[in-house]
């Protein structure tokens, strides 16, 4: 964000997101969560723990709210005092709701970070750069969905005592107190995808590039890829649905439709579609 | 009953000599009063200290609420910091001339809170060594602040607010600093020799004085209204239920003045008590601070009404919610004292039998400034605690680090206040000799027949009946 970028390029910041913003997308990377398929199994947090460096915080701080868990499942109960008698709510179970960062396209974190430490990829992504952020914390309070963990300790050093620092992902830092971080969509396998695919001179194509909630998702539920790219899974199942980027409401006349997108109403244009439950009456 | 806010028949030597008496011989209460503070600030130094080393985990900060009693207590200070400005600026434009004996003192009040302030938002960072990141200094590698956070606007808005604030202080006591020197010995002679500036109070100095002190005037009152706006940006250009609301500018504003104004109450009876500075001080000046006061509070009724019948009427379900748990919720208790304090209690100034009290007044401004900090606490924490997101309700308590912070910064501002009370005169010679000589010649009518008037001029009584003077 230098003052000559932004002098020479003003009416380029001025485009509003809905018209791509101020980027040109090389990639859209989005997701397809369908709740049918959730089974509230947790895989997916945990692969990302494994995959993303996170460290375990231990059960009283976990409790006291200073635990970091990027993917986390929300669990939803229908209480008996909100409508259904208890031996519905007994046996209709929890719903569940994995919620990893939404890499809104007109994400609320980003205009408030005073450091510009989180800002908007040309892949679609809502970065966090960890050495430049100062943990003023402003971003996740203003983030709708509260998807934004803080370092509040060193934790690295419990988390990982000798010789389990050896499991640690070399392709990703460990973060120290005191930054903020979030879900990447696992941008060290976008990373390394997007090199694979320029060393052999060719285009990123659906499948090169998976997450790691998504790869371990024993459903099969989330679907990861580039909504772009007309061919990918992610915007076959997106179309199926009608669900649009840059939309704050979309249209729910058809009752075959289930997708939606959290919060949309509050114009965060977030990059991940979930597929409401059906459910008996 | 004392009517007149300054006895017209003090000699000016009087003035000098109990005004340069208060700087001298600190007695023994001073000292502890200091020692005190400094106890006060060794606790939040030891808690920062702990905090810096293990990162912000012992504060009990966590998700959802990653801001508490730093940031509230940020704005409270800040607030606090607009009642010097209103004084010294504001009435000083509209020549309320009874704002000169105590208008040092609240500037002076005016920069410590912003000493104060500006240390919070640098505790809560969670790399405080990296702050400076936040000031667009030149650097090699092009690497700018993001001139649209809120926090970056503070930072400009923040310590434009104190260079001017501290300036002003500084020109509007040139004249007493030039009597001090004139006074002083030692140490004292060489530091208002230096800080005085050469004035020998000839008419070339007075005018040129005068310009300044009223362009920096005008300057100030834009720069005090737009810095608590600013502040209450943080809040306002969030996306967040209960921060997100359109009257937040005026409403900090008025938020500020009130409480502002409440300490300017406390320090004025602190200050008359211990200096006895009753014949500058006095009753009628005090009670038209409280009426101030009243006024004010009654403006931060209005807008606090404002935003909940903004938020009942609106659609936005979960900022509704929220003003409910605000009333009902785990945090209610605060929330009923904070509009009780802050509504309810300056009912007293209405009367002005307690107006005139001044041990009354005394415990009613600390509980007004209670109020109002609990205003902004109420603001910040509700807020993270009931978000869009159900799974993210949470209540939380601040731990002892954070209170123990909170507390040092009392002793903090206390410090530089007491430093301050010592070194520089606290209430305006120049100007209480210029109220003084204008109550001589305007407003009594004896003087004023005998003086300025040539022959064949018309006399008092003839002219037409003019509105009453008094008070003005």
């Amino acid at each position: 964000m230098s003052l000559k970028n932004i002098l020479e390029n003003w009416s380029h910041y001025r485009r509003a997101h809905e018209d791509g913003g101020h980027h040109e997308y090389e990639h859209m990377w989005g997701m397809a969560i369908d709740l049918n398929k959730c089974t509230g199994c947790n895989a997916c947090s945990v692969a990302c723990y494994a995959e993303n460096n996170l460290p375990t915080v231990g059960k009283d701080r976990m409790r006291k709210g200073q635990g970091l868990h990027w993917l986390r499942m929300e669990r939803y109960w229908d209480e008996p005092d909100l409508g259904g008698d208890e031996k519905e709510y007994q046996e209709r179970g929890g719903s569940f709701l994995p919620m990893m960062c939404q890499q809104c396209n007109a994400a609320t974190c980003e205009p408030v970070c005073p450091v510009a430490a989180t800002y908007h990829t040309p892949d679609g992504l809502n970065a966090q750069v960890y050495n430049r952020c100062i943990g003023s914390r402003y971003c996740s309070n203003n983030c709708p969905y509260r998807l934004r963990y803080f370092n509040f300790y060193s934790y690295y050093e419990e988390s990982w005592p000798e010789p389990l620092n050896m499991q640690l992902n070399p392709d990703l830092s460990v973060r120290d107190k005191g930054v903020m971080e979030k879900c990447t969509f696992c941008i060290q396998r976008i990373r390394t995808g997007k090199d694979a695919a320029q060393r052999e001179g060719r285009e990123v194509k659906d499948g090169d590039v998976v997450t790691a909630c998504a790869q371990t998702c024993p459903t099969e539920a989330i679907v990861f890829g580039d909504l772009l790219d007309k061919d990918a899974q992610v915007t076959k199942l997106w179309k199926a649905q009608e669900v649009e980027l840059g939309k704050t409401k979309q249209d729910k006349s058809n009752g075959e439709l289930r997708g939606y997108r959290v919060l949309e109403g509050l114009n965060t244009d977030p990059c991940v579609m979930y597929m409401d439950r059906v459910r008996e009456a | 009953m004392q009517t007149k806010d300054i006895n017209e028949n003090i000699a000016w030597a009087k003035i000098n000599e109990d005004v340069l008496r208060s700087m001298e011989n600190p007695r023994m209460g001073y000292w502890v009063a200091l020692a005190a503070c400094v106890a006060m600030i060794l606790c939040a130094v030891l808690a920062e200290i702990y905090q810096y080393q293990v990162g912000m985990g012992p504060s009990d900060l966590n998700w959802p609420h990653m801001w508490d009693l730093y940031i509230a207590t940020f704005v409270f200070w800040i607030g606090m910091s607009h009642s010097g400005t209103l004084l010294s600026a504001i009435l000083h434009i509209i020549q309320a001339d009874w704002r000169k004996p105590i208008y040092r003192f609240a500037e002076a009040m005016t920069l410590f809170s912003l000493m104060t302030a500006g240390l919070f938002p640098i505790i809560h960072l969670g790399r405080v060594w990296n702050m400076y990141w936040v000031l667009p200094y030149v650097s090699d590698r092009g690497i700018w602040p993001n001139f649209r956070s809120p926090l970056v606007w503070d930072a400009f808005a923040i310590t434009t607010y104190m260079t001017s604030s501290a300036l002003f202080l500084f020109i509007g006591m040139i004249p007493d600093l030039a009597i001090c020197r004139d006074n002083a010995r030692g140490w004292r002679q060489k530091l208002y020799t230096v800080l005085s500036m050469g004035w020998q109070g000839d008419d070339r100095q007075w005018r040129h004085f005068r310009r300044l002190y009223l362009m920096m005037a005008c300057f100030l009152i834009p720069l005090a209204v737009s810095v608590h706006s600013i502040v209450s940006a943080d809040f306002a250009m969030s996306i967040m239920p209960g921060w997100h609301v359109t009257s937040f500018p005026p409403y900090f504003v008025a938020g500020a003045l009130y409480s502002g104004c409440a300490a300017i109450i406390t320090l004025f009876i602190l200050l008359r008590y211990f200096f006895r500075f009753d014949e500058y001080m006095t009753i009628p000046i005090m009670e038209k601070t409280c009426k101030l006061t009243f006024a004010i509070a009654m403006v931060w009724t209005y807008l606090n009404l404002v935003e909940f019948a903004a938020t009942w009427y609106g659609h936005d379900l979960v900022a509704k919610e929220l003003l409910m748990q605000k009333f009902i919720g785990p945090y209610a208790p605060f929330f009923w004292a904070m509009l009780f304090l802050g509504s309810v209690l300056p009912f007293t100034f209405a009367f002005e039998k307690l107006r005139r009290h001044l041990p009354t007044m005394f415990v009613v401004s600390l509980f007004l400034n209670l109020g109002m900090w609990l205003e902004r606490w109420m603001i910040v924490t509700p807020t993270l605690s009931l978000s869009h997101m159900p799974f993210a309700w949470d209540v939380m308590w601040p731990s002892m680090i954070q209170w123990a912070i909170v507390f040092g910064s009392f002793g903090w501002f206390g410090m530089l206040f007491l430093i301050f009370v010592k070194v520089f005169p606290a209430v305006s010679m120049y100007e209480v000799k210029e109220m003084v000589f204008h109550r001589r010649h305007y407003h009594n009518d004896e003087l004023e027949s005998k003086s300025h008037r040539r022959e064949g001029d018309r006399q008092p009584a003839d002219a037409d009946p003019s509105p009453s003077r008094e008070g003005a």
